[in-house]
């Protein structure tokens, strides 16, 4: 008995749909509590399965917020303190250059003081004292003259010339003081300005001292922030690691670019020392040989700038002391520049090489032409350009080591705002699933009920006829107690 | 500790070495070239001077080049004219490029004709050479018009194992007869292409030597 055959109650396909509409919708209805309480169950369920999920993920979320910001503060507080440190140490060297320096100031000023003290002393104008004899020539003028008297009239003529000659000397001998006190007044004016000078480079010296006070009163804000762990210092740290990030991730481009062209630069060269038909993990040999010094030179360079305390990945070499780390700054430069050399030579050799292979090549062609060009004489340019970058290269990629740090650091931050970012969206995901799950336990419930349809206007209308019925006994039963009440 | 420190190298030498005897193989490339010397043939032989140049210029250090002639009997180390397998140093390889292509240029100055051609004998002395070259990459070059013309008592009728091995035919010329009956110059063509590909080699014919260039990738 096929299926067909089972739901074929009848002959008519028509009359058995109806029927089996029919008897479905019965069951359906008389299942209809407990359907509706299974769909709504298992909705609820998922529903709460997945709100649980999403609650957990904000909370790693939560987590994974708190220990970023954590991270980011104390790199913040590290850098702050380093820049901090930096700072007082050039005010430190600032005041010591300086604050030596001040007791041949104070020395230099004292004695242009004294000197200018000097000179005013000598300028001072002092009126010239009136002759002695003045007080004689004022008794004679006292004697009671007698008209006609000839003698008298001489004496008092040569007085008055005496007296003229007298005045005309005493006038020459101020001027001459007066020009003397001019002349050593003019000679005040080195002194003035060498004063002006030095008290010019005083105001320099405390206004540069002044302005890396301010600097450092910014700074050592910044680090409060930090330390007080405020959301301020927070985003503007984090905003700072992503701008550093992208920065850093582009001069690392850079940086792997330089690392193509000094790889192109010496492997070819390579292949005659250590051969380029020997192959390591399908790499050839010439290859490696030339990966390995690039990254040696790499390293070397890393090495190089935490020696000198220009980065800071490796504590241990930071650690070390002065004079320990002084030789091994000059360890990896000799070594860098060993390699540098090194690289410089391989050029050279790929030069040659590069030319023998175009005169090779040019012989088996029968090209003479191209066999001049080979041997060319403007070669050495390219030669000599070769073996610059050869030897430039290396040193360039030291400096590798800055950006690397600053992206180590940064990729940190950047990894975790994107983790916290992914998070978010998962933890949204769920959520809206779980929305998704309850409304469709809800229209479930509703096309259940449609299905149903039948039954359920038939229930509806035997309530309403209850209802109806019910209605009419309570307003006949209020008509009679009215009536009732009134007679 | 000390013991560990110990297996771990020992396991990356013998990962290094494994690395290398593996690898070596597969990158080195052989070619032979047959250069047929029988009757009007010999005026092809600048064209086939070309050819060789075109390779000698492809090749790499550590690849491995032989040219034979195609005469009477050709199945004898005595028909390589030169042979070589480049050294890894670039600048040496070069060096003999140049011996190689002087030796060419020498032959073809003083060759003479043959009177039969004996294409199979020398097929075979090529499978032979490469094999011993234990090249990763086989190729064999027939400059020939194809047709075999094997003196009395030459027993030639041997199947070729050419399992890995491109053949490539170039500058297959027409004969007379072939003009007259092009039938016979396809029908010659296609008994050698089913002879290297029951081989197992793959068969391939140049006759424009302008597109050698694109055809011949080492």
């Amino acid at each position: 008995m096929s299926l067909s055959n089972f739901l074929m109650i009848t002959p008519n396909p028509v009359a058995s749909g109806v029927i089996w509409f029919v008897i479905i919708s019965i069951v359906l209805y008389i299942a209809r509590a407990h359907a509706h309480q299974g769909i709504l169950a298992a909705s609820r369920t998922v529903r709460n399965a997945l709100r649980l999920s999403a609650h957990s993920v904000m909370l790693l979320v939560n987590r994974l917020h708190q220990r970023n910001k954590e991270v980011l503060l104390n790199q913040g507080r590290e850098a702050a303190e380093r820049i901090i440190e930096r700072e007082f140490e050039r005010v430190d060297a600032t005041v010591r250059r300086d604050l030596a320096e001040y007791p041949a100031l104070h020395r230099l000023l004292s004695e242009e003081i004294t000197k200018i003290d000097e000179d005013y002393k000598e300028s001072i104008d002092v009126p010239p004292a009136p002759p002695g004899w003045v007080k004689a020539v004022e008794a004679v003028a006292k004697i009671p003259t007698t008209k006609g008297d000839p003698m008298v009239g001489n004496v008092l003529e040569d007085i008055h010339q005496s007296l003229i000659k007298a005045n005309t000397k005493a006038t020459e001998e101020y001027r001459k003081a007066s020009h003397q006190r001019h002349q050593l007044l003019t000679n005040m004016m080195p002194h003035w300005r060498r004063l002006r000078q030095l008290l010019t480079q005083v105001d320099k010296n405390i206004n540069s001292l002044l302005q890396r006070s301010t600097t450092i009163d910014r700074h050592m804000d910044e680090f409060e922030g930090i330390i007080h762990q405020t959301d301020r210092a927070a985003r503007m740290l984090s905003s700072s690691s992503l701008t550093q990030f992208f920065i850093s991730l582009f001069v690392l481009a850079i940086a792997v670019g330089g690392a193509v062209i000094n790889f192109h630069l010496i492997a070819r060269p390579l292949s005659e020392m250590v051969g380029g038909t020997s192959y390591i993990m399908g790499f050839q040999m010439n290859n490696i040989a030339a990966m390995v010094i690039i990254l040696v030179e790499l390293a070397m360079g890393l090495f190089l700038m935490e020696s000198m305390r220009i980065t800071r990945l490796f504590p241990v070499i930071g650690a070390l002391n002065d004079k320990t780390r002084q030789r091994m700054v000059w360890t990896f430069f000799s070594i860098l520049f060993f390699l540098a050399m090194v690289e410089a030579g391989l050029a050279f050799m790929r030069e040659i090489l590069m030319e023998e292979d175009a005169a090779t090549r040019a012989i088996l062609r029968g090209d003479s032409v191209a066999k001049e060009a080979a041997q060319g004489s403007y070669l050495w340019i390219t030669t000599a350009a070769q073996m610059g970058m050869g030897f430039v290269l290396p040193f360039a990629l030291m400096f590798v080591a800055i950006p690397l740090e600053t992206f180590v650091h940064s990729l940190r931050t950047v990894l975790g705002v994107v983790m916290v970012g992914l998070l978010r969206m998962l933890a949204w995901s769920l959520r809206f699933l779980g929305n998704i799950a309850r409304y469709t336990g809800d229209t479930l419930v509703h096309g259940y009920d449609l299905i149903i349809f039948a039954p359920l206007w038939i229930e509806r209308m035997v309530k309403g006829a209850k209802q109806g019925e019910v209605k009419k006994k309570e307003k006949k039963n209020v008509d009679s107690m009215h009536f009732g009440g009134a007679a | 500790m000390a013991k560990n420190i110990s297996k771990i190298i020992l396991l990356a030498s013998m990962l290094i070495l494994f690395g290398c005897s593996r690898e070596e193989v597969p990158h080195t490339r052989g070619v032979y070239m047959l250069m047929d010397t029988s009757g009007t043939y010999t005026k092809e032989l600048e064209q086939a001077q070309r050819v060789i140049n075109f390779i000698l210029s492809n090749l790499n250090p550590g690849d491995s080049f032989a040219v034979a002639r195609v005469d009477t009997g050709s199945f004898s180390e005595k028909d390589i004219i030169a042979k070589v397998q480049f050294e890894d140093r670039p600048s040496r390889a070069n060096q003999q490029k140049r011996i190689f292509r002087d030796k060419i240029d020498k032959f073809v100055k003083n060759v003479k004709g043959s009177a039969y051609t004996d294409i199979t004998g020398g097929m075979l002395q090529a499978i032979e050479w490469l094999n011993e070259a234990r090249t990763g990459h086989n190729t064999i070059l027939i400059f020939s018009d194809l047709k075999e013309d094997l003196k009395k008592g030459f027993v030639r009728d041997i199947p070729l194992q050419l399992s890995g091995f491109s053949v490539v035919a170039l500058n297959v010329t027409k004969l007379r007869s072939d003009n007259i009956d092009p039938r016979e110059y396809l029908n010659r063509l296609a008994a050698w292409q089913e002879r290297v590909e029951a081989g197992g080699g793959t068969w391939q014919v140049v006759n424009d030597l302008e597109r050698l260039e694109s055809v011949l990738t080492f």
